[in-house]
């Protein structure tokens, strides 16, 4: 990883990587950690959702998995549930507070998230953030409930996670895309509604599984002399990849044309299943 | 080439249920289905939740897709019918609640509510629950007669066959019972002065907002068992014969465990999988092997000829990441059956226009060589 990078990521305590379902912000949050342990620093991985993907990514790294569910009945049992938390879940309060104060069960988790930033205990703590679009939905939670809630413990929370996320020493975000265009398409718009809607500072984007074989020569102009058994694959495997490679260089020069937010590239890597290797390899190899 | 599984789908089916985690191209394959069945005279709609913008484009929908049903303008041929439409989460809400309130007055008020705003906007399960009403609208609807659905992108695929409950579960629970009492004058305010739970709900959220569930449940007093009658017949619907499952995933290994485990949960629940859809696969370029590539790219290098050792090399990787992701693949084929996994090549751009949907069916529709 560049030196540019790692000083980035030190400058604040907290990474929340972001973006749509399948562009890979579970492998980019094993990089960032990988790169960032790998340059002497204390590092954190939380998990959301359930998953238990980044174990087994930096199986060395400390993984920690947040359930909002979990975190809710905490708090509850915490502010005024005592006698009947455990019948929280049964009875329905749970559901009726998440309606009633949409957003509780994103911002017990965030809440969560700034108690261990504040303790110190990590230089970088990086969260592999909801998937699918509720990232915009996650992030704005603080903001929506300051609205909503005027008062009260909820109230509070909410102040102290809409300062953290609002301050870039402490916190920023990572969005990541694919070289595609209808994903790129999806990171500019999110990078302006996260800007306008929550405050939070981005980072610089991560571009993943960027094809780097932008030197493969034009097989029509490559003689092959005598050989002629799967010349023709070689071909057609090498016209494949140079449009590929075409259509994704076009999307960076889009990327980086409609939206002023360095970018970072991640290489794709062979094979359809990352091991530990790899991500250290890609941690390695991070470069803008 | 022999026809795929999805060709006696398409003709049979009359409601078509795509689903898989999010990115595998879901919306793509909705799309492509459709095409193909208007193709062979089918009036079909499709719902999606959130096409992307080429889509809508390669589609002829420049100016993207409505809460109703639009005629897509392609040409189809013959007496089918291409039909789209995107789900509107909260008007769609607001239809089913207007059908169920006894009167304009009573939907009025409920669709005001702000914690009603909430279930429709926020309420965990509400899009695809909305999806599954969606469905059964547009069954009933005599202009189609094949609907076909692409779930939303859930954390989990099965969260769109619990949808139809989603609120009358959430209607379940003692919390609510007690917000629905029945409400003389003043006694509302006593029963959550006097009610600890209530109390406590009140001190965490505030009373304001507590007041609007209030309000709420007295405005929907009465619609509730309307409400589970209709969730009942959505889930019969679901469990149809004339309504079938397509799998959609990608080859990455958790894209595939995601498929497998959902393949497994729709088999114990007695739904069978029709047809599963892996997109995006890497062409595998011919019959010969990763060694007989990289032995070339080998001689290549050792003659000094850079340049055909590099088109060699490229051969061999991507041979290789073809081999690896076609492993991936094993355990849904177990879990599936070879018979009903449709293998879909990834193309080297996007899907951008009708020509590469095009592409795209004649994969669905026709099983590919083997190895090709």
């Amino acid at each position: 990883m560049s030196n540019v990078t790692v000083a980035e990521l030190a400058a604040t305590n907290l990474v929340i990587v972001a973006g749509k379902g399948g562009v890979g912000k579970t492998t980019v949050t094993a990089v960032l950690a990988r790169a960032a342990a790998d340059a002497g620093r204390r590092v954190l991985v939380i998990e959301l959702d359930g998953k238990r993907t980044l174990d087994e990514l930096v199986p060395d790294l400390e993984v920690r998995h947040l359930s909002a569910a979990e975190l809710l009945e905490e708090y509850l049992f915490e502010h005024g549930f005592k006698r009947i938390a455990k019948r929280l879940a049964s009875t329905g309060v749970i559901d009726v507070i998440g309606t009633a104060a949409p957003g509780i069960d994103d911002l017990v988790v965030l809440g969560k998230i700034k108690q261990l930033e504040r303790t110190g205990q990590w230089d970088l703590i990086v969260v592999d953030g909801p998937a699918a679009g509720h990232a915009i939905t996650f992030l704005s939670a603080a903001a929506g409930l300051l609205d909503a809630v005027r008062s009260g413990p909820v109230r509070d929370q909410a102040t102290d996670v809409a300062e953290m996320l609002g301050d870039p020493d402490r916190c920023q975000v990572v969005l990541v895309t694919l070289p595609e265009t209808t994903p790129v398409n999806e990171l500019i718009e999110t990078s302006y509604a996260i800007e306008e809607r929550v405050g939070v500072r981005l980072a610089p984007v991560v571009v993943n599984q960027v094809d780097g074989a932008t030197n493969l020569p034009d097989p029509t102009t490559v003689s092959f002399g005598r050989a002629l058994v799967q010349v023709d694959d070689a071909v057609a495997a090498a016209t494949f990849r140079r449009e590929r490679v075409a259509a994704q260089q076009a999307e960076l020069r889009r990327l980086e044309a409609d939206l002023p937010i360095r970018q970072l590239h991640l290489a794709a890597r062979p094979t359809a299943h990352l091991a530990p290797s790899d991500i250290a390899a890609l941690a390695d190899g991070l470069a803008p | 080439m022999t026809p795929s599984r999805l060709n006696t789908v398409v003709g049979g089916a009359q409601v078509l249920v795509c689903c898989g985690s999010g990115g595998v191209g879901k919306t793509t394959t909705a799309a492509v289905i459709g095409i193909e069945a208007a193709r062979r005279g089918r009036r079909v709609v499709v719902v999606t939740i959130d096409p992307a913008r080429r889509l809508a484009d390669a589609l002829g929908l420049p100016d993207g897709l409505s809460g109703d049903p639009q005629r897509v303008p392609i040409d189809i041929g013959g007496d089918g019918e291409l039909w789209a439409m995107m789900l509107d989460t909260p008007a769609m809400f607001e239809r089913v609640v207007r059908a169920h309130a006894a009167d304009d007055e009573q939907a009025d008020r409920i669709v005001a509510n702000r914690f009603y705003q909430n279930i429709a906007g926020a309420l965990s399960g509400t899009q695809e629950y909305m999806a599954s009403e969606a469905l059964h609208e547009l069954h009933g609807d005599d202009r189609f007669d094949l609907v076909v659905v692409d779930t939303p992108p859930s954390r989990n695929a099965l969260d769109f066959l619990e949808a139809p409950g989603v609120l009358s579960r959430f209607l379940d629970h003692t919390a609510f019972k007690l917000l629905m009492m029945p409400t003389r004058t003043g006694m509302r305010m006593l029963s959550i002065a006097t009610q600890p739970l209530l109390r406590a709900i009140g001190r965490v959220v505030g009373s304001d907002v507590l007041a609007d569930a209030v309000a709420f449940f007295q405005a929907f007093a009465g619609m509730d068992i309307g409400f589970r009658e209709r969730a009942e017949e959505v889930t019969a619907l679901l469990h149809d014969e004339a309504t079938r499952f397509v799998l959609v995933c990608s080859p990455q290994r958790d894209t595939v465990s995601e498929a497998v485990w959902f393949a497994g949960q729709l088999q114990e629940q007695g739904f069978e999988v029709a047809a599963t859809v892996v997109n995006r696969l890497l062409p595998h370029f011919g019959d010969g092997t990763v060694t007989d590539a990289s032995n070339r790219a080998e001689t290549a290098r050792e003659r000094g000829d850079d340049d055909q050792a590099a088109l060699w090399a490229n051969l061999a990787e991507l041979r290789l990441i073809a081999g690896a992701e076609r492993d991936q693949l094993r355990p849904l084929a177990e879990r599936v059956g070879e018979q009903v996994l449709i293998e879909v090549p990834r193309l080297p751009s996007d899907v951008h226009d009708i020509a590469a949907l095009e592409l795209l069916g004649a994969h669905l529709f026709h099983e590919s060589e083997p190895g090709g």
